[in-house]
């Protein structure tokens, strides 16, 4: 029999700590959808998307009504659009995002990714189409995510791949300049990216995926910090119990969700993912865990300590709780995505140098981080090629999501609004380091004995 | 996961008042729906009564019925929840 007590926490985590179900994504193969013409190909892929994610609102917003529990977003992820980009009769691919665009309007979903290369070890045709149209797609859409891997523990990193992204960024920027240069915040560069990561920008559905398949990703910064709040005085050992309980919890939701929206829509349940999102709003802030933990800012000395431990108690916690974990699975640190982290910003105290090092011990990357709009192109490369080396080097994914905000200085903020929030332009270091980039080639695999 | 349970939860939050819970077996009543059980508990400083319900025999669809408990709720000035139970029993049951 069900406790009073457990009942009301679970009612209080929802209504008072921001408890929800960050999202429920539809991952659809539109490998079927290849012909020779891209008009063709473009009618496909619509055709596809809305057959097969028809019901994918309603069915999400009946079981966020029955259970009581916000699903906050609802999105796709599909094929990287590259395999499909090789085999059409045009250099362009804007029209296959244009087409992902109006299957999102019709379905009424909040995202749609899978704009997207796996790079790592060298190009197709495709990937190279699909990389320069990576600017317009993204410009003259407004749901759709794009991304794209440039390395791999296994592969290495593909330096002219990291060369052209710089690039692509920059150009995506000015694009879209008039809105605070949005583009960039549905672009990520990754390293080792997962297959069925159910969070944007980064959502793709891989080619070892099955035809269609749901995956959730749950949310709960808001949740753990309270039950934290509750042991002032815990040590880690204790600290981190409390987490392991709290994620289990947590992903259990997820669980539920994910097995109720597969059954309904007659899918196979793909993963749940343990990631804890942030969201801009007060209450919902990873930043502010790390703070509870017993840290003035976050960014101070002992902050990488703090994440490390939040990382690896939210998957100890969570992994017991669902049935197939996969995804990103770990802590998110999105600087305009969270309260906390732009605080810390705007105080000083955390630093692009820290963040790069906090990305060592949690999923994901240098993400969201605003800089200023003159940034060189080599310079967005030679961070992408740090946040990269660390994943490669690490065997875990890293990503970098930046925005080089077009006629912005530090000081500055821009705004995006909604879940993407707003971001203070952070200072980053602007010594060349163009004669690295500009030498090309692949970065070797790195050994996986001789660990130091 | 098990989700065939026809079991749910309906909880009031907020401050007790006379007619409570002569408005929400009404409505249960209504639409079909047969409480079992009733605890009323004071949680810190929260009034909170929990009902357990089955639904098999609910007239409307769960989502229709959980709307009716939230505006229910509204014209008491409480807050009315009406959950499936599994989403409390996966959560705090291993």
């Amino acid at each position: 029999m069900l406790n009073a007590y457990d009942i009301i926490d679970t009612i209080k985590m929802i209504e008072e700590e921001h408890l929800d179900i960050r999202t429920v994504t539809m991952g659809i193969s539109l490998v079927d959808c290849i012909r020779g013409s891209v008009k063709e190909t473009a009618d496909r892929i619509y055709d596809k998307i809305t057959k097969k994610a028809g019901k994918l609102v309603p069915v999400a917003e009946d079981i966020g009504k029955e259970y009581g529990i916000p699903i906050v977003n609802k999105r796709v992820s599909v094929t990287p659009i590259s395999i499909l980009g090789g085999a059409v009769d045009s250099e362009d691919l804007t029209p296959l995002a244009l087409a992902m665009q109006r299957a999102a309007d019709t379905l009424g979903i909040d995202f749609i990714g899978g704009f997207s290369a796996l790079v790592e070890k060298g190009f197709t045709k495709g990937d190279i189409r699909l990389i320069n149209s990576i600017p317009s797609a993204l410009d003259l859409t407004r749901n759709v995510c794009s991304s794209v891997n440039v390395g791999s523990s296994k592969a290495g990193i593909n330096m002219d791949a990291v060369k052209m992204m710089g690039k692509v960024i920059t150009d995506l920027a000015h694009r879209t300049a008039d809105r605070d240069s949005i583009g960039c915040a549905k672009l990520v560069v990754f390293a080792n990216a997962v297959q069925d990561n159910p969070f944007m920008a980064g959502a793709f559905h891989g080619v070892g995926e099955p035809e269609c398949v749901i995956n959730v990703g749950v949310s709960g910064p808001g949740v753990v910090k309270s039950a934290l709040e509750k042991a002032p005085n815990a040590d880690l050992t204790e600290v981190s119990e409390i987490i392991k309980k709290t994620a289990f919890k947590i992903t259990r939701m997820g669980q539920l969700v994910n097995t109720l929206a597969a059954q309904r829509l007659g899918v196979p349940s793909g993963i749940v993912d343990l990631s804890l999102a942030p969201t801009p709003a007060v209450g919902d802030s990873v930043a502010r865990i790390l703070e509870e933990m017993g840290l003035e800012t976050c960014g101070a000395c002992g902050t990488t300590a703090c994440l490390a431990l939040l990382n690896d108690a939210v998957k100890k916690g969570g992994v017991m709780a669902s049935s197939h974990v996969g995804g990103l699975s770990g802590a998110f640190i999105p600087v305009s995505e969270d309260e906390g982290m732009i605080a810390a910003v705007r105080s000083g105290v955390l630093s692009l140098e820290k963040l790069e090092a906090m990305t060592a011990v949690c999923s994901v990357g240098i993400d969201m981080v605003a800089v200023p709009g003159d940034t060189p192109a080599e310079v967005i490369s030679a961070m992408i090629a740090d946040e990269i080396a660390i994943g490669v080097v690490n065997t875990k994914t890293t990503a970098v999501r930046v925005i080089p905000a077009v006629g912005k200085k530090v000081g500055d903020e821009i705004s995006f609004g909604g879940l993407l929030g707003s971001a203070p332009i952070m200072p980053i270091r602007t010594a060349s380091p163009a004669k690295f980039i500009n030498r090309g080639g692949l970065i070797p695999a790195p050994l996986h004995s001789l660990k130091n | 996961m098990n989700t065939t349970s026809s079991k749910a939860i309906i909880t009031v939050i907020g401050a007790d008042a006379v007619g409570i819970i002569a408005k929400v077996s009404g409505k249960c009543s209504e639409f079909g729906v047969n409480i079992l059980d009733i605890t009323q508990k004071v949680f810190e400083t929260t009034f909170a009564m929990i009902m357990l319900v089955e639904t098999d025999g609910m007239k409307i669809k769960f989502s229709e019925f959980s709307d009716e408990m939230k505006k229910t709720g509204e014209e008491l000035g409480v807050i009315i929840r009406a959950t499936h139970e599994e989403l409390f029993n996966v959560m705090h049951h291993v």
